[in-house]
């Protein structure tokens, strides 16, 4: 049982997606773990809940009030079709938004998780070092978080690549646009075409596996690694 | 005190074996749920047996009762599933008719729309048109056939959006994000608020509904999008189940499902004497190799 061409445009969408999706909350929620790591200000908590909230909602809940917020009469709507943009439903660019909100916990978690692992020290004695903030960021903090970037990019990935009813919602099954590989599975199933299902699904867990499995094993050289130069 | 709380459990447990035994489960497609709420409760006010219901898409059913699952009747959104299902020898062949005839109708939650639907989209004065996957839903393949009838494929093509059932079309049109799309009547039509089709039955026509306008699809534009109902093998011996069959195919029920904005078997009857069947048969080989 081979993939059709229909099979491959959804992966080559999929990986665009998970790429493009995992690049843009490295960036953007990046600073949002670091604030979140080392602040005493009461909003902590209410900005954290925040940030776990699509856990809770089922993704085509959320994928609905998207829907409604990314369309014409909706805040997220009126925002971009002001800005000249048009709406976000039924573009690649809605499905990177829409995932970002959706895997946004599973990036931000593991790495403030790591920040608040570091502690205050190293970073206080970077800068009586005379170390400015970004350098103490990017020659201490970094090289140090670095697990927890990882996996918050190992986990973003996966999340993203996973999605299914968010993209159900918004998505409108667009070929080579908005059509992702979970998607087509699901239309398959829905089709009695169990065969090609097994064979999406087939490539989709090989491909994870294979995917996961590199990363946690250069994960775990990394920590041996780093235990013996402790030692 | 012992004996009489043993005795309680007894009760309930035979209680309960009752209920069992009264009860008929029924799978239901996700389009007909209004329809079979209105249905099950007239079934219920004369009957000893209760109606449990469950709603889903049909591949999604389909793939249940393949694998055992606990129903008794399947009403399904097509003719596909219970043909399948009858093939791997599941159900009853005898037992399965037509309950209902879906009917097409392309909405826009613009009431701006008015009059002019068809013409926007034919001159392609729309953002997105939203209609049911066509491979997997009826009214999707119903969707392309009228398309195809009125050759707009290729220029509509660009802008179409699919949703997953005709629920997922709906939510795309009445959120706003798309301004034309093909779903079912029986979407637009709220019994419980009393905006019934008694107009125009068979004629095409743009009419205003509580939100927005829509314009009947024509019926001989598209083949008729028939939903079938099966009794499953392993429920061969249940009353209940026979007993809710029968009923649908009573005047009253029949009535019912024609309020909701579907034909039914007495109308469809009439329709295959009016429309052009060959010109439909024309039709039939426009479901396969459509997605591009």
């Amino acid at each position: 049982m081979s993939l059709t061409d229909g099979d491959i445009a959804t992966i080559w969408v999929t990986l665009r997606l998970a790429t493009t999706v995992t690049i843009l909350l490295l960036i953007f929620t990046t600073p949002i773990a670091w604030w979140l790591a080392r602040t005493r200000s009461w909003l902590k908590g209410p900005v954290s809940a925040i940030v776990a909230l699509p856990l809770v909602l089922p993704p085509t809940v959320l994928g609905f009030y998207l829907l409604l917020a990314m369309g014409p009469n909706g805040a997220i709507g009126q925002f971009t079709q002001a800005l000249g943009l048009g709406t976000l439903p039924f573009t690649f660019w809605g499905l990177v938004v829409a995932s970002m909100v959706y895997s946004m916990p599973f990036v931000v978690q593991p790495i403030q998780n790591a920040i608040e692992a570091i502690g205050e020290r190293p970073i206080e004695a970077a800068a009586t070092l005379g170390a400015g903030p970004l350098d103490r960021f990017f020659t201490v903090v970094l090289p140090l978080a670095k697990p927890g970037f990882m996996t918050a990019t190992i986990l973003g990935f996966a999340h993203t690549v996973g999605e299914f009813g968010i993209v159900l919602m918004i998505g409108g099954s667009i070929p080579g646009e908005t059509r992702v590989v979970s998607v087509q599975i699901y239309d398959h199933v829905e089709a009695l075409e169990y065969a090609q299902a097994h064979a999406l699904s087939g490539v989709m867990v090989i491909f994870s596996f294979v995917v996961l499995l590199t990363l946690y094993t250069f994960q775990r050289k990394r920590k041996a690694v780093s235990m013996s130069y402790g030692r | 005190m012992k004996k009489k709380q043993w005795l309680g459990f007894v009760f309930l447990f035979t209680f309960t074996l009752y209920v069992e035994a009264k009860s008929v489960h029924i799978a239901v497609a996700a389009n007909f749920s209004k329809t079979m709420q209105s249905l099950v409760t007239e079934f219920e006010k004369t009957s000893e047996y209760q109606i449990a219901l469950s709603y889903g898409s049909s591949g999604k059913f389909y793939a249940q009762i393949k694998q055992g699952a606990p129903y008794e009747l399947f009403f399904s959104a097509d003719q596909a599933k219970p043909d399948a299902l009858q093939k791997d020898g599941l159900v009853i062949a005898s037992s399965r008719f037509t309950y209902a005839v879906g009917r097409l109708a392309l909405w826009s939650a613009n009431p701006d729309f008015i009059d002019k639907i068809q013409v926007r989209l034919k001159d392609g004065s729309f953002n997105k048109l939203a209609m049911a996957n066509p491979k997997l839903a009826p009214y999707g393949a119903a969707t392309l056939q009228v398309l195809r009838y009125l050759e707009l494929i290729d220029v509509t093509q660009p802008k179409w959006v699919r949703g997953e059932n005709i629920a997922q079309t709906y939510q795309f049109v009445s959120s706003g994000n798309a301004d034309l799309g093909f779903i079912a009547l029986s979407q637009l039509l709220d019994v419980s608020l009393g905006v019934s089709l008694g107009v125009s039955l068979g004629v095409s026509n743009v009419q205003q509904v509580n939100r927005g306008s829509y314009w009947l699809v024509p019926d001989n534009m598209h083949q008729p999008i028939k939903q079938d109902v099966v009794l499953l093998r392993s429920a061969v011996k249940s009353l209940g189940a026979k007993a809710f069959l029968d009923f649908i195919r009573t005047d009253k029920a029949q009535n019912i499902i024609a309020q909701y904005g579907y034909l039914t078997l007495n109308s469809l009857s009439d329709m295959n004497s009016l429309s052009d069947m060959n010109s439909l048969s024309d039709l039939n080989s426009l479901n396969a190799g459509q997605e591009p």
